[in-house]
């Protein structure tokens, strides 16, 4: 069965936790390739994880970051900032 | 009371007749504490030789990824103002036209929000605003958005696409300049916002070949107006220059790159081998009454210039040698091959690489063909240069 925006986004929180857990920055590119590699046969194209990346972000589920190029990760208190 | 710093080192930095950035930090200093916290670390950092500011992490306004850079103070407790300290980058107009009303409206924004500075402008062409907390980012961004205006680029995303003032002031102008860059920019928005790329991509429109924005040294994309005709001369207005007594033939014919001018001294005229000629305006900047780009005008599309960041610099390199860009087809078609070329090195590109250095690494003819362009012998780096592609029919032939 075609998978969903919504079940791409949540495929792609997984991917993200998880590289959280091994200390691993993922670009949204990354995430697109993951994807691309294991759902394409189900239907999913880049076009569907752009909306995906849009509906995680725009729920605040996943942050952009900067570090030296930018990155999608969970939502945590910034090392840097200076409370 | 605010805190009142010794700043002689910043104080050398005000003398001259120049503008300095410290006589404008220490007005905005009178009003905002930020300022004054600034110019204490910043004495200190000429002091010690070291920065300290932390860059970077997670701060950006809800749904945008780019637009606000993070900068911290790593010395918080001894200038605690500037302990947040995010630049905003703010989408400027095509070509830097602005109302004074505008510019009132974006400077009270600023003023209620952070620190007052700004940079008019950056690089890349945004606004910036310099200095605020991360409590103020959502606000101002309400603030500006409800004014209007919106967050340009940063990050790996398409950074804000900026143009010279094109046709609204210029008579070189071979294209429409300000429409291409707010047609790019509002068509690109996703790109501009949400950063997917391995790194920056940016768009820079000139609209004759005096580049007044640099595109040819910077831009992922320079898109430099052209034209494919003859020069247009004014017989009379050449004569009238030589009367005035401009030395057309030292100052004008030997300047030219492409040695293709001659100057009959006795009559007063010039005449151009039009075919040998570069497109590099010296005798239209030196003569602008007199010489005139052609009629049939458009521009040049040249992909891979970056200043040096991670690696060194590069000068772009032509891709197109002529579109006819203001219309609506060729424009067109060159956002596909812009939607090609941005797959093609999201696919394989490394992180942190321009698409320049991309290219380098696999090799122009490698991505020509992976994009669905033909290789032709205008695609130079350099005018009468060697085309950098080479045919496969050329080694088959010499192999047999």
């Amino acid at each position: 069965m075609a998978m969903t925006v919504d079940q791409i986004a949540d495929a792609m929180y997984k991917e993200v936790e998880e590289a959280t857990n091994f200390g691993k920055k993922l670009k949204p590119m990354d995430l697109t390739k993951a994807m691309l590699k294991a759902y394409e046969e189900e239907g999913v194209d880049k076009k569907m994880c752009k909306s995906a990346i849009k509906n995680l972000v725009d729920s605040g589920r996943l942050v952009y970051t900067y570090f030296g190029g930018s990155y999608l990760e969970l939502p945590h208190r910034e090392g840097a900032a200076n409370d | 009371m605010p805190k009142e710093y010794k700043t002689p080192k910043l104080d050398e930095l005000e003398k001259g007749p120049w503008p300095s950035f410290v006589k404008e930090i220490k007005l905005a200093a009178k009003k905002s504490e930020m300022s004054n916290d600034l110019l204490g670390q910043l004495e200190q950092s000429y002091n010690e030789k070291l920065g300290h500011w932390k860059h970077g992490g997670i701060v950006g306004v809800m749904g945008y990824g780019g637009g606000v850079i993070g900068r911290y103070s790593d010395l918080p407790d001894k200038y605690p103002s500037v302990s947040h300290f995010h630049t905003i980058r703010v989408n400027q107009p095509s070509g830097w036209f602005y109302t004074s009303d505008a510019l009132r409206t974006i400077c009270d924004i600023w003023e209620k929000h952070g620190s007052g500075l700004t940079n008019m402008h950056g690089s890349t062409g945004d606004m910036v605003f310099l200095g605020t907390t991360t409590d103020h980012l959502e606000p101002v961004f309400k603030d500006l958005t409800e004014a209007g205006w919106d967050l340009g680029g940063s990050g790996s995303d398409m950074r804000t696409p900026s143009c010279c003032v094109g046709p609204g002031r210029c008579e070189w102008a071979c294209y429409d300049t300000l429409q291409r860059c707010y047609d790019i920019t509002m068509r690109y928005q996703d790109e501009l916002h949400r950063p997917a790329f391995p790194y920056k991509w940016k768009f820079k429109f000139a609209g004759c070949p005096n580049d007044c924005v640099a595109s040819i040294a910077r831009a992922d994309i320079s898109v430099i107006g052209t034209w494919k005709d003859d020069i247009r001369v004014d017989a009379d207005q050449v004569k009238t220059y030589a009367d005035e007594g401009l030395d057309i033939f030292n100052d004008v014919v030997l300047n030219c790159p492409a040695k293709c001018m001659r100057y009959d001294g006795e009559k007063k005229e010039i005449s151009i081998d039009n075919k040998d000629c570069r497109r590099c305006m010296h005798c239209i900047n030196v003569m602008p009454k007199a010489l005139r780009p052609g009629v049939e005008q458009g521009a040049t599309i040249l992909i891979g210039a970056k200043a040096p960041i991670v690696e060194g610099a590069l000068l772009s390199s032509v891709l197109i040698p002529f579109l006819d860009i203001d219309d609506e087809e060729e424009f067109e078609a060159f956002c596909d091959l812009i939607e090609e070329m941005q797959d093609v090195w999201c696919e394989e590109g490394k992180n942190r690489e321009r698409v320049g250095e991309f290219i380098q690494r696999v090799g122009m003819g490698n991505f020509l063909e992976a994009v669905g362009v033909e290789p032709i012998p205008e695609m130079v780096a350099y005018p009468r240069d060697n085309p950098y592609v080479f045919y496969e029919d050329f080694y088959e032939d010499e192999d047999e």
